[in-house]
C-alpha cells in the first residue's frame, strides 16, 4: 500500500492490515513521557507514609516482589488511594478534552459548565440525608453516590445545553449559562450543608474539596469499571472530532450527524466527570487545565484525548503527593489542584480580552 | 473519484415545491429547480433573497418545511449522511479552521466520509490528499498552519479539502467573499478547472455579477425567495432584470475579454449622463 501512495508532508502513515492512521511522534513521545512520570510519581506517593518505602520497593511490590508486609502495605493500604487519584484524574482529563473539543471552547470543562458542581450537589444530598455514615461505608455510598452524582451532572448538562440552545449552540453562551447553573448548584449545596446534621455536613465539606483520604478498593472499582467502558467508547467516537472542529456546517457536509454525535460524546464526558466526582469529590481545574496544556505540549489544533487522560492522572496524583508532603497540614487534593489551576483560568480569561476567541 | 454510475447530463439535484424558513419566517416557498450533471450554476440575487438558504437546503444543512430536495432522484433527507458526503461536497460561506491546524491535516479531513475509526489514513486517502494539494498548488504549504496563510491561500486549502472529499457535486456559498479581485479570479479559475478537468457539477452563490456571468454557464436570479430568471448569462443579465431584481439602474455591455454580459451600474451621479446616450 505504502509504495503506491504519494507522500503528504507531515502525515507519515502507519498501516497494519485494515488499520491505518497517521504517525505522530510528538504525540506518542509526550504521552509515553507522561506515563513514565505517572508511574514514578505514583510510586513516590505510595511510598510516603508512616512507614516510608522506597520507589524501587514500591514498584517491586506492585509486580509481586518484596516481602509480605511491604506488599500488604502497598497493595492493601496505599495503592487504592493513589489508584483512585490516578483513575479520577484520567477520567477528568479525558472528560475535559472531550468537552473542549465538542464545544470548540478552551474554557468549556465539566467544572465550568456546572456539571461537576451539580454532581457534587446531588452527592452532598445523599451524604446529608441518605445514608447514616455517609460516604465512607454503606451500599448507598457505593451505589447511590455515583448514581446521584451522575443524575445531578446529567440534569446540569441538559439544563445548560437546553438554555444555551438557540438554533445551534454558541460556545460563549454555553459557558455563561454553565457559570449560572454552577452558581445555582453551589447555592443549593450550601443550603444542604446548613440544614444537614453537623457531622454529616463536616463529612460532606471534606468530600466537597475533593479528597483522596481513606480510599479503599471499593472506591477504585466503580471508577475503574467506568473508565474501562468509557475510554474505548470515547476514543472510538473521537474519530469525528477532526471534522467537528471545522464547524457544524462543514462537519455535517463531511458526513457527521452533528447533534447526535455531540450528544453521544457529551454523555461520555459527562459520565466520566460524574463518576470521578462520585469517587473523590469535585476535584477542580484538572478537566479545564490539563487538555489545554497537553495540546500545547503535543502541538496540533485540538486537545489530545489519551494524553489528557495520562496528564490528568499525573496532575491529580502529583497534587495528592504535594497535599500530603510539602504542606504542613495534610490537605485535600482538590485544594492543591485549585491552587495550581486557578492562575491558568485567569490566564485564559486574560488572553480572551486580548481578542482571542472565548 | 467515486464509483457511482451516473447518467450523462442527468439531473443530479432537484427541488420539488420546496419551502424553507427559519423560526416563523418562510424564506422560500414552492421552489422548483433542476441541476444538471456537469454544469456550473451561479445563484445571484440581492441580500436576503434566499440564495444562501437555498444552497443550505441543497447541502442538506437546512431541512425542508415542505416539498423535497432530491439527490440523484432520492430524497436527500432519507439518504445516509455519510453517503451524501461521498457525492456532495459543501464549502460554507466562512469556514473556520482551528488555530494550529496544518494545511495537510485540514485537507485530509475531506476524507472523513471515506474513513472509519480504525482506518484514518489509508493509501487511497494519502493519494487523494496529495493529488488535491498538488492540484490546487498547495503542496509546498502542506506543513504550514492554516492561520498563517493569506485569505486567497486559505480558500484554496478549503477547495482542496472539498476536492479530497472526491464528490461529483460541489456547492459553494460565496467562495470569493473577503478576497481581493485577483484572488476572486484565482478561486473561480480553480472552480472552472474543477468543472472542465474533473467534470464536477458546481452550484455556487456569487455576489459579483460579472464574475458570475463569466464563470457560470447558467445563472439563477432570485428575489424574495422566488426564482425570477433562469438561463444563460446572456438571457438573464439584462438591464430590465437588474432593475426588477436588484433595483439597480445599469447598462449591460459585452465583456471585452470573455464576451459574456458585463454589468455597468449607473448610480445616481451619472443617471442624467446615461439617459442622454
Amino acid at each position: 500500500m505504502t509504495g503506491t501512495g504519494l507522500a503528504v508532508p507531515g502525515r507519515p502513515p502507519v498501516r497494519a492490515g485494515g488499520f491505518s492512521g497517521v504517525w505522530r511522534p510528538r504525540l506518542v513521545t509526550v504521552t509515553l513521557v507522561g506515563v513514565g512520570l505517572l508511574v514514578l510519581v505514583a510510586a513516590v506517593n505510595i511510598g510516603r507514609g508512616e512507614f516510608p518505602i522506597s520507589v524501587g520497593d514500591v514498584l517491586g511490590s506492585l509486580v509481586g516482589g518484596g516481602d509480605r508486609a511491604q506488599r500488604f502495605i502497598v497493595l492493601q493500604l496505599r495503592l487504592p488511594r493513589t489508584l483512585t487519584g490516578l483513575l479520577v484524574g484520567a477520567a477528568l482529563g479525558m472528560a475535559g478534552a472531550i468537552t473542549q473539543a465538542i464545544t470548540r471552547n478552551p474554557l468549556a470543562s465539566p467544572d465550568l459548565l456546572g456539571v461537576t458542581g451539580a454532581a457534587g450537589t446531588a452527592a452532598v444530598a445523599v451524604i446529608a440525608f441518605g445514608g447514616g455514615s455517609g460516604v465512607v461505608v454503606g451500599v448507598l455510598a457505593q451505589v447511590g453516590l455515583p448514581i446521584a452524582a451522575l443524575l445531578g451532572g446529567l440534569l446540569a448538562a441538559v439544563l445548560v445545553y437546553g438554555l444555551a440552545y438557540r438554533r445551534g449552540v454558541v460556545s460563549d453562551r454555553l459557558v455563561l449559562v454553565g457559570v449560572g447553573v454552577n452558581a445555582v448548584a453551589v447555592a443549593i449545596t450550601s443550603w444542604l450543608l446548613v440544614v444537614a446534621d453537623i457531622n454529616q455536613a463536616t463529612q460532606a465539606t471534606v468530600w466537597l474539596t475533593g479528597s483522596l483520604d481513606g480510599r479503599d478498593w471499593a472506591h477504585v472499582v466503580p471508577v475503574a469499571v467506568a473508565l474501562a467502558l468509557l475510554v474505548p467508547t470515547g476514543l472510538r467516537l473521537s474519530f469525528g472530532l477532526g471534522a467537528l472542529a471545522l464547524g457544524d456546517d462543514t462537519a455535517s457536509a463531511l458526513g457527521v450527524r452533528v447533534n447526535r454525535y455531540r450528544v453521544a460524546l457529551g454523555l461520555v464526558a459527562l459520565t466520566l466527570a460524574a463518576v470521578a466526582t462520585a469517587s473523590a469529590g469535585p476535584i477542580g481545574f484538572v478537566a479545564l487545565v490539563v487538555p489545554q496544556i497537553c495540546q500545547r505540549l503535543v502541538g496540533g489544533s485540538a486537545p489530545p484525548l489519551v494524553t489528557s487522560a495520562v496528564y490528568g492522572a499525573l496532575l491529580t496524583v502529583s497534587a495528592d503527593l504535594i497535599a500530603r508532603t510539602a504542606l504542613p497540614a495534610e490537605l485535600p487534593v482538590g485544594i492543591v489542584t485549585a491552587v495550581l489551576g486557578a492562575p491558568y483560568l485567569l490566564y485564559l480569561l486574560g488572553r480572551r480580552n486580548r481578542g482571542v476567541r472565548l | 473519484m467515486t464509483d457511482d454510475p451516473r447518467e450523462p447530463a442527468g439531473v443530479r439535484l432537484r427541488t420539488e415545491q420546496l419551502r424553507l424558513g427559519y423560526g416563523d419566517a418562510v424564506v422560500i416557498d414552492g421552489l422548483d429547480l433542476d441541476v444538471l450533471d456537469g454544469t456550473v450554476t451561479a445563484v445571484i440575487g440581492p441580500n436576503g433573497c434566499g440564495k444562501s438558504t437555498l444552497l443550505r437546503a441543497l447541502s442538506r444543512l437546512l431541512p425542508a418545511r415542505a416539498g423535497h430536495v432530491l439527490l440523484d432522484g432520492r430524497r436527500i433527507d432519507r439518504y445516509p449522511t455519510r453517503e451524501v458526503a461521498k457525492v456532495l461536497g459543501v464549502l460554507p460561506q466562512t469556514p473556520v479552521a482551528p488555530d494550529g491546524l496544518t494545511v495537510a491535516d485540514l485537507v485530509s479531513r475531506g476524507r472523513h466520509p471515506h474513513q472509519a475509526w480504525y482506518r484514518q489514513w489509508s493509501g487511497d486517502d494519502e493519494q487523494a490528499v496529495a493529488e488535491a494539494l498538488r492540484w490546487t498548488g498547495m503542496s509546498e504549504f502542506a506543513e504550514r498552519t492554516v492561520d498563517t496563510l493569506s485569505g486567497g491561500q486559505r480558500q484554496r486549502v478549503w477547495i482542496s479539502m472539498a476536492l479530497a472529499q472526491g464528490t461529483d457535486i460541489l456547492l459553494l456559498d460565496e467562495p470569493t467573499t473577503f478576497l481581493d479581485l485577483a484572488h476572486q479570479v484565482d478561486v473561480l479559475d480553480l472552480v472552472e478547472r474543477l468543472h472542465r478537468e474533473m467534470g464536477r457539477t458546481v452550484v455556487m452563490v456569487l455576489h459579483d455579477l460579472n464574475l458570475a456571468a463569466r464563470y457560470a454557464e447558467r445563472l439563477i436570479a432570485m428575489r424574495d425567495g422566488q426564482i425570477v430568471a433562469d438561463g444563460s448569462p446572456k438571457d438573464v443579465l439584462t438591464a430590465e432584470l437588474l432593475r426588477t431584481v436588484f433595483d439597480l439602474e445599469a447598462q449591460v455591455i459585452d465583456d471585452p475579454v470573455a464576451g459574456t454580459p458585463m454589468v455597468v451600474p449607473i448610480g445616481r451621479r451619472h443617471r442624467s449622463t446615461a439617459a442622454d446616450q
